[in-house]
Parts: C-alpha cells; structure tokens; sequence
C-alpha cells in the first residue's frame, strides 16, 4: 500500500502491485543517494522477529547506508548482556544450559542438571526470550532444579522458589556485588577455576567486600539472612546456573549488574560446565552474515554509523556491529545535525507503542523525514503515523525461513520454517530484501530465491542445503564443555578465552580504555529514594514497567481477538495496601504520572508488588479504536513510556531506566482520563 | 460414566492459557463461551509463604476429546500444554497416576 506524504496519519492507502511498491521504493531512494549521499537513508528494526537476522543487511547491503538502529534508548535490550559476554568472556550470549544442544536432551549422558537456577530480572515462563524455552525451567523443576528468583515482583516462579529477592528496581548491582561479598567473604567460592582461569579475582574481592549484606539491604530492601542463604545455596550446590534477562538491560546501571552476576558465576566455577552456563564463540553460525554485510560499504561511507565515542562498549562494534546509538539518531533528526536524515525504512518495529521512550517526541521528529517505508503483518499506530509505503508481510506459517536461537550468538539449532499454507499477496522479510536489493544493490544479492540465498549462507559453514534442513526441521549444533581447556575458545587455538588476559576477566582490561571502572559498582537510579528525595514528595512511588503478559510480544496481537479475550486492557499493577491509601479498587483505571507524562491502565489490586512499587504492562494499543492521527489506535493512552527519559544512558552507552521511575498514581473515569 | 479423566499436576500449572485456547480452536468454540477456564488464586501468603496456583477447568464442553484419544492421539489440552502438566488418564488408573504425581494435583471428570 502507498499514500501520499501529506496524507500521513490519515487512513489514506491506496492498494498497488508489488511492482509499483518497489518501482516507487527504488525511485525515491536512488534519488536520495545521488543528491543527499546513502547516509541519508536509514534503518530501524524492532526486536526478536525473524527480520532481526536481516536488518543490518537492509541497510547494508541494499540500501548501501552505514547506519541502522533500534529505537530503544541506550540500546537497551539484549546488546547490554551481550556486552558483559563479550568483553568478560570473549564469547557470545552465557545462557543457561537446558541441554538444548542435545538430541536427547536431558537425559544426555555429558548433561547435568543445575541444582540451583538463578533467574534474575527475567519471567522466562511467559517471556522465552532471544529463543530461549521457558518453559524449559519446569522439565528442570521436573527434574530437581530448585530456584532462586531476584525480581521486583512475586512472579510466579518466585512462588516456586527456595529464596526471593524482592529487590528495589534498578538495584541489582548491589544485589550481585552482595552475593559475590558473601561467598568470597566465607570462601565459597571455587578455588581451582579462579586461579587458573580468572583474572582480576583480587580486586573484585575488594570491591565485594564494599557491600557487606547489610549495605547491600539498605540499598535494595533484600532482607540481609535472604541475601546470605541465596549466595549460600548457589555457591555450594555445583553446578548451578543463571538466567539473566532485559531487566538488566533496562537501568543505566546494568552493565555494571550483569557483570557482578556473571563474575558470580564465574567464580563459583560454573561456566561452560554441564549444567552451568553455555558459552560460543561470539556472533558463531548464520548471524554473523547480517553484521558481516557493513564490509560491503565503501569505506568513506564506514565512518559514517551514528555513535559517540565516549560510548565505548557500545562504539566498539562487538556486540550488535555497527549499530548506529538509537538516541542520537532522534537527536540528528531534531537538529539535522551532523546531517540531515531522509529516507527510513522500518523493520518489523511499532517503536511508538513500544521500545521509543519519550514516543511523542519520536513521533516529532521522524515525521520530518522525506520517505518511510514500513513492512508488518498488521496495520499499527508507527505504520499509520509515518510512513509512505507499506509491504504487507507473510506469517510464519507462510513462508520459508530459518530460526536461529539467540541470533547466532549461541545457537543450539537451526531450524526450517516451512511454508505451510499461501494466502493473499504478501511477502517474507527475506523476499522482499532480495527483490530490493536486487534493484538497488544488484551486485551483492546473486540469489533468486529465500531457498538459495540460506543454501549459500549454509554452506558456508556445512555442506547440506536448505532443502535438507527444510525436511530435517532442525539441526543441532554440537556442544563441547569446557572449551577453555581445549582451546576451542578463541579463534587462535590458545588455551583459555577471547579476552587480552586469555582469562574472565572479574577485573576489565577493557571498560578503563573507555573512562568505566575495571570493576563492577553500584549507581543509584536516576529517581529514587536516595538520588531524588525531593521529586520522590511529588511522586512517591517507583514504576517499574515492561513484565511480559502471555498473550502478547511486546506491541503484538491486540487485534487477536482469543488473546483480547484472555487479557482485555492493560494493568497496572498496585499493592493492595497501597491501593487502598489512594482510594483505588481492582479494575479502577487509573492514571500513572511523573514529571515527563502520564498514561492510563486499569489496576490490577495485588501482592505481586510491594507497597512501594508499581508496575505498568507495555506495548498497549488499541486496534479496535480511531486509527487516524492524533488517536493512532491510542497509542498514547496506556504506553509507559510517556513516562521514560531519553538519553538518561548508562556510562558505555548501554541501558536505560524503563524499568526504574518513580510516579504518582490516582484513580481516573475511564481510558480517556 | 466416562472411560477417561483429566489429571492436573497443578504446582506446575504456570498460568499460560494455552490449553484454553487449544480447546477452543480444538473445539471450535466461540469467543463468549469456553471448553477449558483457567482458574487463579494468589498471589497471597499463607503461613509465611507465597501461595499462587493455577487450575484449568473444564466446561460441559469438554468431551476429554474423545475423538482424538480414539485415534491414539493426546487430547489437545493436554498436547499443547506447555508445563506437560495435563494427562488424560483411564478412570481405573486415576489414584494410582495421582499418588505418582505427589502432591498439588487434582483430577476431573468433566
Ligand atoms: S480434553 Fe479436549 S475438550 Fe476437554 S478441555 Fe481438553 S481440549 Fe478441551
Ligand atoms: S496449558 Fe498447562 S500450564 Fe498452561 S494454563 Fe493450561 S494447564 Fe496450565
């Protein structure tokens, strides 16, 4: 579909062919490379959808611009953690290991399972995460697995739990600097792997020995004889294991956390172990292709990605290539500095129902741009408001495709997406990439088909084609433990990991290169009760936001009618002795405000939270409402992140506070207040 | 009398509502009625700790899908259900199967 620019917002499509919609796409970009350069054009992408494997390669390689992005301020989600794997590890994504390399899974004679899981600021149950199966956490409890939980909320696995830590949000470097004092402090901890394979152990024993558990309850509201047990029972019953989640990533200070839990680990000699934690090379398998493709660039145009310098980890290309700093691409286009973007094409993202914080100001300022083109199953508020082109996308079930567990950054299978039926007149993500990049970048895509394009990307790697693996369904890589005695860890064969030590580092010899403690540290959130008493009179509750319903993936399937039913209107979760100050009962709505905005959900009245916390759901709109602009589907009604700052960043460039504000809550008629 | 019941190992009931929604595409039921509901209660505490359980129930709908156990298949509640904590089960084996589960499991006879 197409409409024109000054019908934006407006439901003012006009159905064409696939041969227009491109005919169009192809005008209007060449026009904008010969006279304004590739680096006026750019690409978004949102997050765990199979176009993630390609995003990178749109602009790339077909677009031929240096710059893509998210439009999640300071890149918070997946890219943190990954961080932490890189530079400590010098490997991809450290997952727990559920045995999911293995055919036979569980009852695989090298696995074990994990005695303790820790899972931290993450629900896997409801979220399975990057390619993750939550659920998989039950066959563990099946099996013996005992939990121990570090969320803001009782989730229901916290229920299931030998310990929870209900911390504050946005304290859990505190947390894990407590943990690590506690089995340092009472020698817990696993002497041979420490002094074999770490470096640094010394000093982050110093550092630990800064949060002594009571400290560290002052600070995060964990009781200190729950803090001591939890450490306990993980440092003493090998081999336990981690799942970390977003949370993590979402507080400017989650570096720094996710690198306390994983020195934790580490040090209790649980990496690469059977039923430990799993490690890869970095960006291993079919994943590394979409950042592979910034090497196609001309290199005037390589220097050309939107980054900052002092965002070292961030700037230095590991984790997430390339990848332009979401913050400053809104920045760029409000000041049209230091150029002036034009073109944008959006890639299986609605960043103004979701990942945008601050999304009126998005909407501002990527309205500016010349020509948007959107592709999505669904018609959403970003489609509606932006762009000028829309590509309707197939389903799952209705194309070939490939699934890649984590990207690529520790893939336990690949798998086949068959075609499974064929209606209507739509495309796949990896069609549609072919079609234009044939048109504008001919030289680099060769392939006729998705079949060919996965066969060359394949046998890169294996000698089998797509055909094979389409009737195979999967493939699953081979797993060894203990790589770093074998020298399977590093690209040169040496013994020990990718890092400047050739050892995990508990110490960086990295982060100081980029003005960041070698160590990890606990920051106060922006607003809180020790950084913000004065803004905590007016707004006196924290707002912690994003915990996943079952029923959606994050702005997804509102307009499925059997979800709908299950989980009609978005909740903001309130403590029932809190509701009861402010007058609100179950299923008032309310309205959730701070000094940046205000949005609407109804409350749901419950334990789940403690008294001095809220927590909002994410990703609301209403396909059922007004589409056209201002209403968009409401799409400014229930998002939280009217509530969130821009650019309130973490030091190397990571993280952003979306899931620790502060805010006041009172009852309201009804959605529009 | 039915041939067949429906166990519930319900400490790992997680809440997802699939099963809900595998009946009613199953069964083809519409939006305004149900073959299988998810029952809540909690999160509360009780002597000291959390209680929070989930409970399926099903509806006069549900016919322990007596088609597909027929053809050797698992009823669809019981195939999609992601914690594996469904189980159509002969009635004659029903206690002997809930003694193996332990504790926190319940059965129906819809
Ligand atoms: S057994 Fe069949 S009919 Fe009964 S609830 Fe399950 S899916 Fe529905
Ligand atoms: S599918 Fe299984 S785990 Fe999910 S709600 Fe139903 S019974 Fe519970």
């Amino acid at each position: 579909m197409i409409r024109d620019r000054k019908d934006r917002g407006k439901n003012a499509w006009k159905q064409v062919t696939w041969e227009e919609a491109l005919d169009l796409i192809e005008e209007k970009v060449n026009y904008i490379k010969e006279n304004y350069g590739a680096e006026a054009c750019f690409t978004i992408q949102g997050t765990g959808r199979e176009v993630i494997l390609y995003a990178p390669a749109y602009a790339s390689a077909v677009l031929g611009t240096p710059i893509f992005t998210t439009a999640l301020s300071g890149d918070s989600c997946y890219g943190p953690r990954c961080a932490v794997g890189d530079y400590q590890f010098g490997a991809g994504y450290p997952e727990l290991d559920y045995a999911a390399f293995f055919p036979d899974r569980y009852d695989n004679p090298q696995y074990e399972v994990p005695k303790y899981i820790l899972i931290w600021g993450k629900n896997p149950i409801y979220s399975s995460g990057d390619g993750f199966f939550g659920h998989a956490i039950i066959d563990l409890m099946k099996r013996g697995s005992k939990l121990i939980v570090v969320d803001p909320r009782v989730i229901w696995l916290a229920t299931r739990a030998d310990y929870h830590l209900q911390l504050r949000p946005s304290t859990d470097a505190a947390v894990a600097l407590g943990l690590l004092n506690v089995v340092i402090s009472e020698d817990l901890y696993d002497h041979d792997f420490v002094e074999n394979w770490c470096f640094g152990f010394k000093d982050l024993a110093k550092r630990a020995a800064e949060y002594p558990p009571e400290r560290v309850e002052e600070i995060s509201w964990v009781p200190k004889e729950t803090l001591i047990a939890a450490a306990r029972a993980f440092a003493t019953n090998a081999p336990s294991s981690v799942a970390w989640g977003l949370a993590l990533d979402m507080q400017a200070n989650g570096i720094q956390a996710g690198y306390a839990i994983m020195s934790l680990a580490a040090i209790c000699g649980y990496i690469d172990v059977p039923g430990g934690i799993t490690l890869t090379m970095p960006a291993s398998f079919m994943g590394k292709w979409r950042y592979d493709t910034f090497g196609f660039l001309p290199d005037e145009l390589k220097g050309k990605y939107i980054d900052d310098p002092s965002y070292g980890a961030h700037n230095a290309g590991s984790p997430q290539g390339h990848q332009s700093h979401p913050d400053l691409i809104v920045e760029m286009l409000e000041t049209e500095k230091p150029w002036k973007l034009r073109m944008l094409w959006i890639l299986g993202a609605n960043f103004l129902s979701a990942q945008g914080a601050m999304p009126r100001r998005f909407y501002e300022a990527y309205s500016k741009l010349d020509f948007v083109v959107t592709q999505d199953v669904f018609m959403n508020p970003t489609a509606m408001a932006l762009a000028d082109v829309m590509l309707p996308l197939t389903m799952v079930g209705e194309h070939e495709g490939i699934a890649l567990p984590h990207f690529g950054r520790n893939t336990h299978l690949l798998g086949a997406i068959n075609k499974a039926v064929d209606e209507g007149d739509c495309k796949s993500d990896v069609e549609i990439m072919i079609l234009a990049g044939k048109r504008l970048n001919p030289d680099l895509w060769p392939w006729d088909t998705p079949a060919e394009f996965f066969t060359s990307q394949i046998q890169t790697k294996y000698d089998w084609t797509f055909e094979d693996l389409q009737n195979d369904v999967i493939y699953q890589q081979e797993y060894v433990y203990k790589k770093y005695e074998k020298g399977l860890m590093r690209p040169d064969g040496k013994l020990g990991f990718n890092t400047p030590t050739g050892k995990v580092e508990l110490k960086s010899t990295i982060y100081p290169g980029w003005g960041e403690d070698a160590l990890p540290y606990f920051e106060e959130p922006l607003y809180g009760p020790n950084s913000s008493p004065m803004v905590m009179e007016e707004f006196p509750l924290i707002l912690t936001t994003g915990g996943r319903n079952i029923t959606f993936f994050h702005s997804e399937h509102r307009q499925i009618p059997s979800m709908r039913e299950i989980n009609p209107w978005p909740k903001v979760t309130i403590h029932p002795k809190t509701a009861a100050k402010y007058g609100i009962q179950n299923g008032d709505w309310v309205c959730i405000e701070n000094p940046m905005g205000s949005f609407i959900q109804k409350a749901k009245v419950a334990k789940e939270v403690d008294p001095r916390v809220v927590h909002a759901e994410h990703g609301w709109w209403f396909p059922e409402q007004d589409a056209e602009v201002p209403n968009l589907f409401g799409a400014f009604k229930s998002n939280p992140n009217l509530c969130v700052p821009q650019k309130k960043i973490g030091k190397l460039g990571y993280g952003a506070p979306y899931k620790g504000i502060v805010c006041k809550i009172y009852k309201v008629d009804g959605l529009d207040g | 009398m039915s041939e067949y019941g429906m166990i519930i190992d319900y400490k790992y009931c997680t809440g997802c509502h699939t099963c809900e929604v595998a009946c009613r595409k199953e069964k083809d039921i519409p939006l305004d009625e149900w073959g299988i509901k998810l029952f809540e209660v909690g999160p509360d505490e009780l002597k000291g700790k959390w209680y929070w359980n989930f409970i399926p129930l099903p509806s006069d709908y549900c016919d322990l899908c007596h088609d597909r156990i027929k053809a050797g298949k698992k009823a669809s509640c019981e195939f999609h259900c992601l914690a594996n904590c469904i189980e159509i089960v002969r009635i004659e084996e029903l206690s002997a199967k809930m003694i193996e589960y332990g504790n926190s499991v319940t059965c129906f006879i819809p």
